[in-house]
């Protein structure tokens, strides 16, 4: 796959002298939906802020579908649609004015049959006539996508798109950000919620303190950091693990009433079974069983942890 | 050039007036109309003629140039304003638009809305004052020259502002009293010496003269200096515009 957003070397440091991106490599591939995570301040808006227009970089380069987005900035925005953190709306403004506002500002001759197709999609056309300041949070958020969608971009930033967002509305949301990407929308999104990438992303990149310090296809992150863990309850509470299980990966929980092992579900064997009769033989008999595998959420914990 | 995104911008600010009609219009309308009664007719009838002007006729291009230096202001300072306080501005700075549309669309529509503003009291205050317009294509010169300059003035208040306060300050503490400080309601040759002398000083005094002059033939400083002083003032706007944008001041961090 080709990459449809190329950062190089791109650095952002403020009048307050506040350093808030390091030399930041990152591609995005055509196509994909691509999450970028990282701790509040980290530097994702500011990377999202350089590349939409709303930010100077301080150095580096930044490529959108190969155009550069300062020199040649009419045709690289043109690319790029943005979804921003706040719901910021013209309150008086109603739903079908403001997303036409929208194709206009970025040179596209109106067209009442896109607007209408971005409205349906999206659920809004009931509101078309509703002024703003009349919907819901979740409808805002919406209405803030279909002004991005209004002049067909080819690239789609949606900075924390669910926040505030209840559930029921964020799983829709997912929804139609997977039908765009259907539609060949390249999707990068922001997001505090680890289930939203973890839900929704085909690859994860996480920042902090204004560095890339990963970027990985998100299968195989769950693979590489990915644990999984066998938790036993025991009939009889231990007080130590038994000698001759010192082979396994074992801890106790719960006062002794639990026994977790935990291994690698990636590998050919897992070293259950074995554990199960050595458990048996040594007459530590349990009344249930749970499995746990790691989450997207435990993985960014402990690699922001590592950080100095 | 984005002919789309000027006309967009342009548009939006042109149905935002209309929505707000009694502000935008009715208001100036009615307040400027008051002077002419006020002034014109009740104290007026007590003043014999300026420069062979009745005081009524005299003091209408101070007032319609009073509401042009006012709304100009306003309306341009409120509509860049209040998308960087509303956080809508993301949207033109993430637009393929440059800069000079966007002033393009902004100063444009402010200017618009007060020029139909002016032509607008023109009528009204042919109501109740006999008029006479020596030189209309003058008078139309200065009225779009000085919509245009002070309409940019307001953009640059709008940009710099970051309090609903500071929006006030220059059209309250600044415009107005130098309006009517300049010449509005009186010639400076009425003045004293010394006061004649300072009142040069007030940039206001030769937008109004040059004002006047379209109309009745008389000035108060040569039409010349008007012109020269409306195309200052208008340089310097434009090119404090272009620094705001070059820095990206208040706007682009």
């Amino acid at each position: 796959m080709s990459s449809v957003i190329s950062v190089s070397q791109l650095s952002k440091t403020y009048a307050s002298g506040f350093n808030a991106l390091k030399q930041i490599d990152l591609d995005i591939q055509r196509g994909e939906i691509f999450a970028l995570l990282g701790p509040n301040g980290a530097g994702k808006t500011t990377l999202i802020s350089i590349i939409c227009g709303l930010v100077n970089p301080s150095e580096g380069t930044v490529l959108a579908n190969g155009f550069d987005i300062v020199k040649e900035y009419r045709k690289a925005r043109s690319q790029i649609g943005l979804v921003p953190q706040e719901l910021t709306t013209d309150a008086f403004e109603t739903v079908w004015n403001t997303v036409s506002f929208s194709r206009g500002l970025f040179g596209k001759a109106a067209s009442p049959e896109h607007i209408e197709k971005v409205l349906k999609d999206l659920a809004l056309w009931d509101k078309r006539n509703n002024k703003l300041i009349t919907l819901s949070g979740g409808m805002k958020r919406r209405v803030l996508i279909a002004k991005a969608l209004s002049h067909e971009p080819q690239i789609l930033f949606l900075d924390e798109p669910t926040a505030g967002v209840d559930v029921e509305l964020r799983r829709d949301m997912w929804e139609v950000v997977r039908k765009l990407r259907e539609s060949g929308v390249t999707i990068i999104l922001t997001t505090h919620y680890i289930e939203e990438a973890e839900e929704m992303a085909d690859r994860i990149g996480v920042i902090s303190n204004g560095e890339i310090i990963l970027v990985e296809e998100k299968a195989a992150l769950m693979q590489q950091l990915g644990r999984k863990q066998l938790t036993l309850q025991l009939q009889e509470p231990l007080e130590t693990i038994p000698g001759n299980l010192n082979g396994h990966d074992l801890e106790l929980a719960a006062d002794g009433h639990e026994l977790v092992y935990t291994y690698d579900s990636q590998q050919d064997r897992t070293g259950i079974p074995g554990l199960l009769g050595e458990l048996n033989a040594a007459g530590i008999n349990f009344k249930d069983l749970r499995t746990h595998q790691s989450t997207l959420e435990e993985i960014f914990v402990s690699l922001v942890r590592k950080r100095p | 050039m984005n002919l789309q995104a000027v006309a967009a911008i342009y548009r939006f600010e042109m149905a935002r007036a209309k929505r707000t009609l009694l502000q935008s219009v009715v208001s100036p309308v009615i307040s400027t109309s008051l002077y002419f009664v006020v002034f014109g007719a009740a104290i007026g009838s007590r003043i014999t003629e300026v420069e062979g002007v009745s005081y009524g006729a005299f003091i209408v291009p101070g007032l319609i140039m009073l509401m042009l230096l006012t709304q100009s202001v306003s309306n341009a300072s409120f509509s860049i304003f209040f998308p960087r306080f509303s956080g809508t501005i993301y949207e033109l700075l993430s637009a393929p638009v440059s800069y000079f549309e966007i002033v393009l669309g902004y100063v444009g529509a402010a200017a618009t809305k007060t020029i139909v503003l002016g032509l607008i009291i023109l009528v009204t205050a042919n109501l109740f004052v006999p008029l006479r317009i020596e030189h209309p294509f003058w008078m139309l010169l200065f009225l779009v020259l000085t919509a245009l300059t002070f309409s940019l003035l307001g953009f640059i208040i709008g940009i710099w502002a970051d309090t609903f306060e500071k929006l006030q300050l220059v059209p309250l503490l600044v415009i107005t009293p130098l309006t009517f400080l300049g010449g509005s309601f009186y010639s400076i040759n009425m003045l004293p010496p010394i006061w004649q002398t300072i009142t040069l000083f007030n940039p206001v005094v030769y937008l109004v003269s040059g004002f006047r002059w379209s109309f009745y033939g008389i000035s108060d400083v040569s039409v010349a200096a008007s012109l020269a002083m409306i195309l200052l003032f208008l340089g310097l706007c434009l090119g404090v515009v272009a620094w705001i944008f070059k820095t990206g001041y208040r706007i682009k961090p």
